[in-house]
């Protein structure tokens, strides 16, 4: 695919924006979550492109453990709301305010 | 040049609807579902990208286990339609704005770092992000974050563990 960098780099730029957008409107913890995972491909998406153009792997093994760190970070993350599940019966954001000042 | 911007483009369409999609379903199912579309589609920009390895990686770890790991908990709770509070006056308006300055200036960022009109035409190495040249780079410069990649993901599964047992005896 013969395309400017720059369109990529644009394109991961927007994923990542749309990525805190879902973070900041909704109050479903499960969709913020995802919208973290959104954000990780955005910058896995710049991390290929710049391999690429600077023909570097290296870019690509960091995706690779971007990948693995994400894999941990969702099995802890998903026990963690199923833990809040359990005892609020609830999995809005703004329920979970125990340790509000 | 053409083919690969209509490619590029549909790509991009399917990258971003499906992100929007995600985000506005009231259902979290199909907002799963969405995802799994969009990381589909980014995994096809990595193999487009010269990516193969970290193109299959991205499906069976990413659109394949994490995704069957959120809708395995999705319809573990029963929370596909869970009502959720309107949160505060204004707030998507103001996150629209701010995202609409954040593109800009994330844009404007990442380019200042590099060359962004050139293209990606240039020829590569043999193999280049095959298996092969992926495993040479893993096992000989990054041996020591690999093995302490095996800790973390250890870690992780106990700590999944421990978390959910743990309400599970409060609960019990």
């Amino acid at each position: 695919m013969n395309v400017p960098l720059g369109a990529v780099i644009g394109l991961s730029a927007v994923l990542f924006t749309l990525g805190v957008v879902g973070v900041l409107v909704r109050r479903n913890a499960i969709v913020i979550f995802m919208s973290i995972e959104l954000m990780l491909n955005a910058a896995n998406l710049a991390f290929i492109g710049f391999a690429r153009s600077l023909q570097d792997l290296s870019g690509q093994i960091f995706v690779f453990f971007v990948i693995a760190v994400a894999a941990a970070e969702v099995a802890v993350g998903l026990a963690l709301i199923v833990a809040i599940y359990r005892t609020r019966l609830s999995i809005d954001v703004d329920e979970v305010a125990s340790l509000h000042g | 040049m053409t083919g690969d911007w209509l490619i590029f483009a549909a790509l991009a369409l399917i990258a971003v609807i499906s992100a929007v999609m995600m985000i506005t379903s009231r259902n979290t199912v199909y907002s799963a579902l969405f995802l799994v579309l969009d990381f589909t589609a980014i995994a096809v920009f990595y193999l487009l990208l010269q990516a193969p390895f970290i193109a299959m990686v991205q499906i069976t770890v990413y659109a394949g286990a994490i995704m069957v790991l959120f809708l395995f908990v999705i319809m573990l709770l029963g929370v596909e339609q869970a009502a959720t509070s309107p949160g505060l006056p204004l707030q998507a308006p103001v996150a629209i704005v701010l995202a609409f300055a954040l593109v800009i200036l994330l844009g404007y960022g990442l380019l200042q770092q590099g060359d962004g009109q050139g293209g990606l035409a240039a020829v590569l190495a043999e193999g280049f992000g095959s298996p092969i040249a992926i495993g040479d780079l893993l096992f000989e410069s990054y041996l020591i974050p690999f093995e302490a990649t095996s800790v973390l993901l250890l870690v992780a599964i106990i700590g999944a563990i421990f978390l959910t047992a743990r309400a599970r005896r409060q609960a019990g």
